[in-house]
């Protein structure tokens, strides 16, 4: 299988032209805008949502957008928007947390991989082309069936799925670091492995990663939601946006704005995510630099 | 050649390893004792005992790995717990219509993906290109199952032109009763009920094939080699057809067979939105009665499916890429 094509070595004097370049590209700048609107709604969602979205009123269940209620209301009366807000935080949170874990995993062992060779080298890639054999979603949706919903269940199965992209890119780069002349130099001074991997190795990775870490938040997004979707995610009453769409599919026929603002707020964050990463990629590759 | 093919192959039979050993490991993960999760806490001692023997589970582990390996090899997968039936059968049964969906989707991909981008490289900037790039990079973020309900929600629930739910005849039966009867209704019904969760399906991968192909030609199209075919007075499509594409489509080829893996996971939630009778169906229904061995028998089958089409490309990647065939 082809290695992803990626950054090599950005040095910290090229930070500065990286991130003109990022502010000049107007299709990343709006995937950070949209970034930015998720955040704000994810850590202000109690000031922001006009009803607590947990509050179950029957007398207005399935009432479409209107002026009480923005966005309407869903099969128990309780507020979309509200929902949405809070769904936010979830969405949020399972993306950082699931891109931290795989990606504290994931580089972990690209480090050794890729640093130490032989035998280490052998067993870990051997261990990615292993999970890289299920896909995502069937491996995720297996973890979660046997250690039961809900949303710890849910990071750790992420986790354990996405780790693999980081150990690959992770790798080839440090196949290319530890080569340097800094490296040979730390080395010749005695510097242990370890050293070499966390203080030397890992700052000049970093580029390259970022760039998996903003598009790995897209994926973690929809996998979360496609678990939750599934009944196998995030358990009621817990807004998630994916049991939100879980919900809008039994009512598609009669109540379709259950179904779209769900999907539309999945769909924009990921793009958003997806625009940055692109954009990072393009800043931070070498190659592209004029 | 030789020596690639079978570096492939020993990789291959090392990766089932690990794919034998990690589904095994599984039903370990379950919290707590995975007898009494499957059979609830209504179960008695003599019916739990039962399962855990059934299961091999009072057995040490490694004696349990080596019994799960040796049924593995003789083809078995044990019985499914709820249905009483062999797992491989069960499976088995619900396969074609999964590789139906999954095909479909990968040829709606390959198809469209392919003639969009290989236009978009041809006439870049253009507003076809910049039309067709800005439906790719939505394409590529939006999650199947939202598509689908979009799909039910305008094809079938507002027009009416295509059926939201259900499989008609299998595809290759309908295509031959038509040839031999002369009847095509059953053919077009199959076809009616497989085109909206195909394209649901194909629409992530289209998505990317279609940008990968542009930037791999435009790239392509740049090369001196390129520039030297023009010189030579060749008309455009020879260019493109016999020296451009072939050398574009070799990284295409590699992301085309990951996709496989992408496609069968995404089946089965389009299997989910379209009740389509498949395996991804089977997964779900497998996972809310606890149905541990079926669970293990669909998960240990898509990821042999998935090496084995791995292997597949990487040998084709071999035969098609002259750096591999003569390195």
């Amino acid at each position: 299988m082809a290695e992803p094509l990626v950054a090599t070595h950005v040095p910290k004097r090229n930070a500065g032209r990286a991130l003109k370049k990022l502010q000049s590209n107007r299709a990343a700048v709006a995937g950070m805008a949209v970034i930015l609107v998720l955040v704000v709604a994810a850590i202000f969602a109690p000031f922001l949502a006009p009803y607590n979205p947990y509050t179950v009123t029957l007398e207005t269940r399935l009432q479409p957008p209107g002026a009480a209620h923005l966005l309407g209301t869903d099969e128990l009366g309780r507020d979309i928007l509200s929902r949405l807000l809070y769904g936010a935080r979830v969405s949020l949170w399972v993306g950082i947390v699931t891109v931290a874990l795989a990606g504290l995993i994931g580089v972990a062992g690209g480090l050794v991989a890729g640093y130490l060779g032989g035998y280490w080298e052998a067993v870990i890639m051997r261990l990615v082309d292993v999970f890289l054999a299920f896909p995502v979603i069937v491996l995720a949706i297996a973890i979660v069936a046997v250690r039961g919903p809900g949303l710890t269940n849910v990071l750790i199965a992420l986790a354990l799925v996405y780790w693999t992209t980081y150990a690959r890119v992770a790798r080839s780069v440090v196949l290319i670091l530890r080569e340097e002349e800094y490296t040979w130099a730390a080395r010749t001074l005695g510097a242990s492995a370890s050293r070499i991997m966390v203080r030397h190795l890992l700052p000049n990775a970093i580029a390259p990663l970022v760039v998996l870490a903003s598009l790995g938040m897209g994926n973690a997004i929809v996998a979360e939601a496609a678990l939750s979707f599934l009944g196998l995610g995030i358990q009621p009453p817990e807004a998630s946006w994916g049991s939100m769409l879980n919900v809008g599919m039994g009512f598609l026929r009669d109540a379709s704005f259950l179904s779209i603002t769900p999907g539309l707020a999945i769909f924009v964050t990921v793009l958003g995510f997806n625009l940055l990463g692109d954009g990072l990629r393009d800043a931070l590759d070498p190659r592209l630099r004029t | 050649m030789a020596r690639y093919v079978a570096q492939r192959l020993l990789h291959t039979l090392v990766v089932l390893l690990g794919v034998a050993l990690l589904t095994f490991a599984l039903i370990h993960l379950t919290p707590g004792d995975p007898v009494l999760v499957m059979l609830g806490q209504d179960a008695t001692p003599a019916e739990l005992e039962r399962l855990r023997h059934l299961l091999g589970l009072d057995q040490p582990l490694y004696v349990q790995f080596a019994q799960y390996l040796g049924r593995l090899a003789s083809g078995q997968m044990g019985d499914s717990i709820f249905q009483h039936q062999p797992v491989t059968r069960l499976i088995g049964d619900r396969l074609p219509a999964t590789v139906e969906l999954t095909v479909a989707a990968m040829v709606i991909a390959i198809v469209i993906g392919l003639t969009t981008g290989v236009i978009s490289a041809l006439f870049p900037y253009s507003l076809f290109d910049v039309a067709a790039m800005f439906v790719a990079l939505s394409g590529v973020a939006m999650p199947v199952f939202w598509l689908g309900m979009l799909g039910i929600l305008l094809f079938a629930l507002q027009l009416g032109w295509l059926p939201s739910f259900g499989r008609g005849e299998p595809l290759f039966d309908a295509l031959g009763s038509w040839v031999r009867y002369g009847d095509p209704q059953d053919f077009v019904d199959a076809l009616r009920h497989l085109a909206l969760p195909a394209l649901t399906l194909g629409a992530f991968s289209t998505a990317l094939i279609s940008r990968l192909v542009r930037s791999a030609l435009l790239e392509v199209l740049g090369q001196d080699y390129v520039r030297t075919a023009r010189a030579k007075g060749l008309h455009t499509a020879l260019i493109v057809g016999r020296h451009a594409l072939p050398n574009a489509l070799i990284p295409v080829v590699t992301v085309i067979g990951l996709q496989v893996g992408t496609l069968l996971g995404g089946a089965i939630l389009a299997e989910t939105i379209f009740a389509w009778p498949g395996v991804g169906r089977l997964l779900l229904q497998s996972i809310n009665q606890r149905d541990y061995p079926l669970v293990q028998g669909i998960v240990l089958v898509t990821a042999l499916l998935v090496s084995l089409i791995n292997l597949v490309v990487d040998l084709l990647y071999g035969a098609i890429n002259p750096r591999v065939r003569y390195g």
